[in-house]
């Protein structure tokens, strides 16, 4: 059974601005954010069948509840995030505590090196990507990649609404990539294309790139995304794949969806 | 004034061909102006090893050069840590620490606490020298050293640049060292006298004509055309043997060169012996100077370069006969006094000669226009092989050589 961490929206809101998507004046409504991350939380262990491992929220961290960016675990070792904005740096020794405190190994990036966690490392079994540019240092991937023994590709995220890897590029358990491709430089967009196959390439439109269509949980055929993508749930329902679409507005307004309000741990 | 553009090292690590993350950085170096070297590409055997490349960046100028690193540094090109030269004392006289550092003939610099510094006088197959100082740095032949003389080890903090196409547009500009005898002779020769009619007229200013030359230019026909260029200011150093002078005299003597009859064009009875006595009589006078000067030779290669006070360095060989007054026969003797004559030699013409042609060629740095003119493919080739781009041969006759580029500097003979 998969397992995903999540945290509680109890102290969420927008209280900085620290990517495109986020406005002081555009205040989430925390009843609302909090309506939003039950259902997600209740498809997610209903439909989908996922076990949930709960974060204790903590005050004053809006942005805790994206548990996609504590880090990076497979098998057993967790290499923890080390955020570009001091906002986000504060967020740091919890998860790097819990993980330890659940029994993770835990392998820390040495200092001045930013890594943004599962928000910019994906991937399939035998072969991952990192985002880089916006968030991510470059450097980052070469450690990674040493600590795991995976190739990990490099990708430049250009566009600063796609400032994260998951926010425009989602590998699904069938082999399929749903990505959006000018979120990417010209060089990344040539690889990915040269290592994914064309068949397997699923490509969302602006339209519902904005509404982040690729922050998708995949979990088994089990799909998760926010509503307002038609062309996404065809194009993913004709793979044969079960579409959960939910309301997530509230995290739109952090610049965060389905895929950034959880952290994949198997 | 510093040698090189400005240029520096830096290092890609991790997964950087698949991802295209090195081409990238290739070339984002381009777009921007710049050019690079590829220096070191180790590419990992397995999928998931890392590969690293080394690249030196080079732009025209400090500030491209930064704009540049500014721009690579976020795809991963990390400036690699420089550090300074290492230095060891020499052990003995004339011995080189074991690790020492051998020159080649590019301009090269080696860094001295924090600051690059240009090594004088570069040459091939030497080792370098600080000064006790160590505030400049020298290329210096091995059998220089004086013990406890401080020569540069290993690799760090050592640059050696490419060489940069001249801004002539001339047959020196292509950088492309062929050696051909299919190809047409009048067009090189057409720019050699230009060059050569430039040195001319800067009085020195811009740098000297060197020629080494062997005997084949006498036996040939090309000793008239050849006193001409030294006549008329064209030469201004001149390497040769025993033999080129031997026969030259001897032609002015006995109008023989090797006993030949360059007029009769048979051998002449005893004129095996012509060269001897030519010798021994110059012997018999004590110089070659002083024979030109005594009026006992008048005419020739010889006595226009005492005329046109030409630095002559003569080297001998083991076959030599005699020798004449003023060869030197200690082979690093002879070395030495050519590397002396060479600092303002600005273009180089290499006649005739295996010898002389590939030992000047070994001691020239690459920054000087060389031509190599042998009726034997291998000697151009030989001095192209050292990778000169500025080395340009010429497979053709010294006589018709020297006749040719006479005439076009307007020689009418």
């Amino acid at each position: 059974m998969s397992r995903l961490l999540v945290c509680p929206p109890d102290y969420f809101g927008i209280e900085y601005e620290i990517n495109p998507w986020m406005r002081l004046s555009n205040t989430a409504d925390p009843r609302l954010a909090r309506m939003q991350w039950h259902g997600l939380m209740r498809e997610l262990e209903g439909a989908v069948g996922a076990r949930l491992e709960r974060l204790d929220p903590v005050p004053g961290l809006p942005d805790f509840v994206f548990t996609a960016n504590a880090g990076v675990v497979h098998e057993g070792r967790a290499v923890p995030s080390r955020f570009r904005h001091p906002e986000r740096q504060r967020e740091e020794r919890h998860f790097e505590d819990w993980f330890r405190n659940n029994g993770y190994a835990v392998t820390r990036l040495k200092d001045g090196i930013h890594f943004e966690g599962a928000g910019d490392l994906l991937g399939f079994p035998d072969l991952w990507f990192g985002g880089y540019r916006q968030r991510t240092d470059i450097d980052a991937y070469e450690h990674l990649s040493r600590i795991f023994s995976r190739e990990i590709i490099p990708l430049e995220l250009i566009n600063p609404r796609f400032y994260h890897l998951d926010t425009c590029f989602c590998p699904l358990s069938g082999g399929e990539l749903l990505y959006y491709p000018p979120a990417f430089d010209r060089y990344a967009r040539t690889v990915i294309e040269d290592r994914i196959a064309t068949q397997r390439q699923i490509i969302i439109q602006e339209i519902e790139a904005m509404r982040f269509a690729c922050n998708a949980v995949c979990v088994g055929r089990h799909i998760v995304l926010p509503e307002g993508c038609p062309d996404a749930v065809r194009q993913l329902q004709e793979r044969g794949y079960e579409i959960h679409s939910l309301p997530l507005d509230e995290f739109m307004k952090a610049g965060g969806s389905a895929k950034c309000l959880t952290l994949a741990l198997e | 004034m510093t040698l090189m553009p400005s240029q520096e090292t830096v290092l890609l690590h991790g997964h950087i061909i698949d991802s295209l993350i090195l081409a990238k950085v290739l070339d984002t170096i381009l777009m921007m102006g710049g050019t690079f070297d590829l220096s070191e590409v180790h590419i990992g055997t397995t999928r998931e090893q890392p590969s690293h490349a080394k690249i030196i960046v080079r732009a025209s100028s400090e500030m491209m050069l930064d704009q540049i690193l500014t721009a690579i540094q976020p795809h991963g090109a990390v400036a690699e840590r420089e550090t300074d030269c290492r230095a060891e004392p020499a052990p003995e006289v004339g011995v080189f620490p074991e690790t020492f550092y051998a020159t080649t003939h590019l301009p090269t610099q080696v860094r001295i606490n924090g600051q690059w510094v240009d090594v004088g006088a570069i040459e091939m197959d030497l080792g370098i020298r600080l000064d006790p100082t160590r505030t400049s740095a020298a290329a210096i032949p091995m059998t220089q050293a004086e013990r406890g003389d401080l020569i540069v080890t290993g690799r760090d903090g050592i640059r050696v640049a490419p060489l940069q196409r001249p801004p002539e547009r001339d047959v020196f500009g292509f950088m492309e060292a062929h050696v051909s005898s299919e190809r047409p002779h009048g067009p090189i020769i057409i720019d050699i006298a230009r060059r050569m009619r430039a040195l001319r007229e800067s009085e020195g200013k811009q740098g000297k004509v060197l020629l080494a030359g062997g005997p084949a230019i006498i036996h040939s026909g090309g000793r008239d055309a050849l006193t001409w260029l030294i006549e008329s200011g064209y030469v201004h150093v001149l390497f040769c043997g025993n033999a080129l002078a031997a026969h030259d005299m001897e032609a002015h003597l006995f109008g023989t060169s090797l006993g030949f009859g360059l007029l009769a064009g048979h051998t002449v009875p005893h004129g095996h012996e012509h060269h001897l006595r030519t010798i021994n009589r110059i012997r018999a006078i004590g110089s070659i100077e002083r024979a030109v000067v005594s009026g006992v030779i008048t005419q020739g290669i010889m006595a226009a370069c005492v005329r046109q006070h030409v630095q002559v360095v003569m080297a001998g060989t083991i076959r030599d006969d005699g020798p004449l007054p003023g060869v030197i026969t200690d082979s690093i003797e002879a070395q030495a006094a050519m590397r002396a004559a060479l600092p303002d030699v600005k273009l180089a013409l290499l006649v005739a000669s295996t010898l002389h042609a590939v030992a000047t060629g070994n001691l020239l740095p690459a920054t000087v226009p060389t031509v190599c003119v042998d009726v034997n493919p291998a000697v151009p080739t030989k001095l192209a092989d050292r990778g000169s781009f500025q080395a340009v041969g010429l497979v053709m006759d010294a006589a018709s050589f020297l006749r040719d580029l006479a005439r076009e500097l307007g020689c009418t003979a």
